[in-house]
């Protein structure tokens, strides 16, 4: 690979000196001149160059020895853990069904676990036309090692094109050694999917640098084409009881589900009942609340509309409520249906964590507070009187 | 006890900011940090060198001003910093990173336990720590929040996996790749005498040549994913504020339009 | 200013900074609101080095002298003065020990002290000797290998808290200032205990007991010199400890400063921020000459002592920078409320705090008017001398 300036082309315009986040361009002769240790090939100059086309990077690729033509088909992991399926997976049939039909290909799921079967016509009724399944009571706790090795076995056999996965805590572990023993790419915590018409290549978009940036990529000569999904991102798939599919069942060999870790138990936590990224509304307080006791408040709101209890970093930090409210980067990622923010000024950190919620009110004292850029409904006011209102009007209806 | 901790040098996000008529990344002031997941990995490493002895070596993949990261690391206490560095490695995605740090981590030798952040800060992906157990071929368990206990002579950890409604508790052998969340520990401040080892502190620099690395594998060439595109997402909201006399007022009208959309009854 | 400080010493303010407003500020508060020890900072404090600074390096300190020290406690300070006093009153409790204990006693004690396991009192105040430390009631009565103590220090730092107490006590009463002793008692000794935690106007994080010997039995090998060494003993720690309470309130001032300048920047008065008012640009002018007028004092005290390698000489310097820099602390503080107007008066804000806190800076160590007693000593001293 190599980088460098078409000096006669470059006018010396210095558009991409800013575009640089590694510093890596200077000016010599009225010359973009790039500093090859220091560049890492992002690309953003080129961009600011667009108009000039005097930067060209060459890139030298591996080519795959795979027959990407032998690749067909969109799979779903159907994530299930004791039995309960996680309701991504809906939302991965949704969307892949989409991606089916672009490409003319067909859905299936892949299903994982001890006494499983049954949930296969399920997922067939989701939208899936094929399943499969290895059921093993092997299988029977999430362990890296067996369902990584079972998800590639199955891929290597019977070649898909596009490998979708909820970015669960499961689904985030152990994907990634899938894509390793595959030696494909996968790209993790997509919130757009779409297949590219000329290419006919999936186009994943996933949120960087806590949001501020959006990124596109793809899986151009290796496949399967991996992604991991965010949650409640996708519309979920509709459930239609007279769909038909079929169920392959896949036996492996025992040595191949072999796992070297083992689960001694599960501890249920009840602070963690309330499960934030699966609410379909969440009640957030932060600094504004000025005190532990203040988050009674957010709870007495939260109560009356049925909505989980969130958090802010710095109400977290502050010692109110326990780490597992925090809704964040640093926290957990959720899309609600109706997020409120009570007296939360909306650092990036936060942002990132619920920008994508359906309809975001905000309520804080400063009008200038960067969540107000974000909200559906910004309220001003002082939230000690914002919520108590809020709450009389709602069960005064 | 030999312990490994996989670092990343990333920009202090907070001061991240998008030039929005280039759409890219400002650099002015942006200083460049020890990921902050990471810093829970290596006061986890630090702890458990303290309880059993042996050494902490962080290692990182970055061009030569990563060596910064491994200084801070060495300030807080970690014994010593590998820099896995080399032109050959610019643009590697997850799969070539992964691949290129478990080719480092196999030259540097022996170790029980290689800890990482469990996820980097500018990428959030997640990929790496999995991927280098996958390449080493050695157990992975992500999201740990305790390492209840590990078993010197029989080699075993036992540790507590995060999952969305409570924990799991997982035993595994060692060598072992754990990913650990904020949880785990409060990191400690660099200290007076770690600051003076780092003042003198030159880290090691492993080249692609050194590790024995596949040219197939790494940099651009090995990354199979390719970035498109780069933009900046459409904010959902309309910045409009509730106008209203009275706090009563504004919130009326509020309740109404989510009575409206259903969201309340 | 430039202090030309070394690498090292530029290495101690940045670690006790980077301390002080990650661990120490977020807790300051709390532990002053509900008078509670923190113990969690000092283990913390011992793991971050900063415990052992004047310690030599053979008993597993850093060997950074007084103005080490200074520096690590004036950062701290600017942050929480009772935090830091955990660890410079240890010094106090620890200078006995360092200046005048048997290399086995050093040994025994100092690599704990310096690690921040283990934390130091000093004991020589009583309820009716203050400032007149040597007409002290305790007593040390020799019975064989052993001395049997009786009596009850008062107002004691760390009391409590601390495991190494340097206690004073009289062993002669017939040979006045030569009859006193000075001892290294443990925490646990049978017949030390002690009395209620004192409640305080500042410095509430730290603990103040006093020390109860009821029949102690401490045997001689406790003892540090010999017997009738006590009040030399005592007087050269003063001497050297004094710079310690110096910085302490050097770094209230400091801090205060430091609040009031980014207040006065921020409030909105009358449309615009009142750091454009000239009445208030001149109390910041007049507190940042006397922070910096302070610091000078003090820096240039702890390097002399330094330098030489023994505060003995300069007695009557650091009483003028023990003096100088508390009366700027109460002051600065005193104004830095006063910028702050009604905030300033209120919990909220932590100016409050160092105003409460600066006070005790001018009483204990030795009050102001002792130490202006001590510098005219010195003044008359070596004057005479010159003839």
């Amino acid at each position: 690979m190599a980088i460098r300036v078409i000096t006669e082309k470059c006018v010396g315009c210095k558009l991409c000196i800013p575009t640089c986040a590694q510093g890596a361009i200077s000016f010599v002769d009225k010359k973009a001149v790039i500093d090859v240790i220091k560049c890492n090939y992002c690309g953003a100059c080129i961009d600011a160059c667009k108009k000039f086309k005097a930067i060209l990077i060459e890139i030298d690729r591996k080519v795959s020895d795979q027959d990407l033509s032998l690749y067909k088909g969109i799979w779903v992991y159907a994530e299930q853990r004791n039995g309960e399926m996680a309701s991504v997976v809906y939302e991965l049939l949704g969307e892949g069904r989409k991606l089916a039909e672009q490409l003319g290909e067909e859905l299936s799921a892949v299903l994982l676990g001890d006494g499983v079967t049954c949930q296969a016509e399920d997922l067939i009724q989701h939208g899936a036309d094929n399943v499969y399944v290895v059921d093993n009571p092997k299988l029977k706790d999430f362990q890296d090692d067996t369902y990584a090795m079972a998800m590639a076995e199955l891929c290597e056999e019977y070649k898909p094109n596009i490998v979708l996965t909820g970015a669960t805590a499961i689904g985030r572990s152990f994907i990634p050694k899938v894509a390793v023993i595959l030696e494909t790419g996968l790209t993790a915590d997509c919130t757009q999917l779409g297949i590219d018409d000329y290419t006919k290549l999936l186009l994943q978009t996933r949120p960087a640098f806590g949001g501020n940036l959006m990124a596109t990529i793809t899986c151009t000569n290796f496949r399967p084409q991996m992604s991991t999904v965010r949650h409640k991102v996708f519309k979920k798939a509709s459930k239609d009881v007279s769909r038909k599919g079929k169920i392959f069942t896949k036996v492996l060999a025992d040595d191949l589900l072999k796992s070297r870790t083992k689960l001694i138990e599960f501890v249920k936590e009840m602070e963690s009942t309330v499960n934030l990224s699966e609410a379909d509304i969440i009640v957030s307080g932060g600094r504004g609340l000025g005190e532990a006791k203040n988050f009674a408040l957010v709870r007495e709101l939260a109560e009356l509309i049925n909505g989980a209890v969130g958090a802010s970093r710095a109400a977290v930090d502050a010692g109110w409520i326990p780490y597992s409210h925090q809704v964040g980067q640093t926290g957990k990622t959720v899309c609600p249906k109706l997020y409120i923010a009570c007296g939360i000024s909306g650092s990036i950190q936060h942002m990132a964590g619920m920008q994508s919620s359906e309809t975001i009110i905000a309520i804080n004292k400063d009008p200038n507070a960067p969540i107000f850029e974000i909200a559906t409904y910004g309220i001003v006011g002082d939230l000690f009187e914002v919520i108590p209102a809020m709450i009389s009007a709602i069960k005064n209806r | 006890m030999n312990i490994v901790v996989s670092i990343k040098q990333v920009p202090g996000t907070t001061k991240v900011a998008i030039n929005p008529a280039t759409n890219t990344l400002i650099r002015a002031g942006v200083e460049a940090i020890i990921n902050p997941f990471d810093m829970y990995a290596i006061e986890e490493a630090i702890r458990l060198r303290e309880k059993f002895g042996g050494k902490v070596t962080c290692i990182t993949m970055g061009p030569p001003q990563a060596e910064e990261a491994l200084k801070s690391a060495i300030a807080m206490g970690a014994d010593e910093g590998i820099l896995v560095s080399d032109r050959a490695f610019a643009g590697s995605d997850t799969l070539a990173t992964s691949y290129t740090l478990a080719m480092g981590i196999k030259k540097l030798g022996q170790f029980d336990i290689i800890l990482t952040g469990k996820q980097a800060m500018d990428g959030d992906t997640a990929q790496v720590g999995p991927g280098i157990a996958q390449w080493l071929d050695i157990p992975f368990i992500a999201w740990v929040k305790k390492i209840e206990d590990v078993k010197k002579d029989a080699k075993t950890i036992r540790v507590e996996r995060m999952m969305d409604d409570g924990y799991e508790v997982l035993e595994g052998p060692l060598p072992i790749l754990l990913s650990v969340v904020k949880e785990i520990n409060e990191p400690r401040t660099e200290s007076l005498r770690g600051k003076m080892k780092a003042k003198s502190f030159k880290a090691t620099v492993y080249s692609a040549k050194d590790i024995e690395a596949d040219p197939d594998f790494i940099g651009l060439r090995g990354s199979p994913t390719i970035v498109n595109r780069v933009f900046v997402p459409v904010r959902s909201g309309k910045k409009e504020l509730v106008e209203g006399a009275t706090v009563e007022e504004k919130v009326s009208k509020v309740v109404a339009s989510l009575r409206e959309s259903k969201l309340v009854n | 200013m430039d202090y030309f400080l070394t690498e090292e010493q530029q290495m101690i303010v940045d670690t006790a900074k980077d301390f002080a407003h990650k661990v120490i500020k977020p807790v300051r508060e709390e532990h002053d609101e509900n008078q509670t020890f923190p113990w969690e900072v000092v283990k913390k404090m011992g793991e971050a080095g900063l415990c052992g600074l004047y310690i030599p390096e053979k008993y597993g300190g850093t060997g950074l002298g007084i103005l080490g020290l200074c520096l690590a406690v004036e950062e701290m300070s600017k942050v929480c003065s009772a935090i830091a006093l955990s660890m410079a009153a240890t010094g106090l409790g620890t200078f006995p020990i360092l200046l005048f204990a048997s290399e086995e006693q050093k040994q025994k004690y100092l690599p704990d002290i310096a690690s921040g396991k283990r934390l130091a009192a000093f004991g020589l105040t009583e309820a009716n000797a203050g400032s007149d430390a040597l007409g002290m009631q305790t007593t040390a009565v020799k019975d064989g290998d052993y001395y049997i103590l009786n009596g009850t220090k008062q107002w004691i730092t760390n009391a409590g808290e601390a495991e190494i107490y340097s206690v004073f006590a009289v062993t002669d009463r017939n040979r006045g200032s030569r009859g006193l002793s000075a001892f290294i008692i443990e925490k646990g000794t049978p017949g030390f205990s002690f009395g209620k935690k004192e409640n305080k106007l500042g410095i509430r994080a730290s603990a103040t007991r006093e020390l109860v010997f009821q029949d102690c039995k401490i045997h001689k090998s406790a003892m540090i010199g010999s017997e009738g060494m006590g009040a030399i003993i005592a007087v050269n720690t003063l001497y050297t400890s004094r710079p310690g309470v110096a910085a302490q309130a050097l770094g209230i001032a400091a801090g205060a400063l430091d609040e009031s300048i980014n207040y006065a920047r921020q409030r909105k008065q009358f449309g615009q921020t009142i750091s454009s008012f000239q009445a208030v640009q001149h109390m910041l002018a007049n507190m940042a000459t006397e922070v910096e007028a302070a610091r000078a004092l003090l820096y240039a005290t702890a390097r002399s002592i330094d330098k030489a390698g023994d505060a003995k000489g300069f007695a009557k310097e650091s009483a003028m920078a023990k003096l100088y820099c508390s009366d700027v602390a109460m002051k600065v503080t005193t104004d830095a409320v006063q910028i702050f107007g009604g905030y300033g008066y209120m919990k909220e804000y932590p100016v409050e705090k160092m105003m409460r806190d600066a006070k005790i800076t001018q009483i204990y160590e030795g009050t102001n008017q002792i130490q202006r007693n001590e510098i005219a000593a010195g003044l008359i001293k070596s004057a005479a001398s010159k003839k």
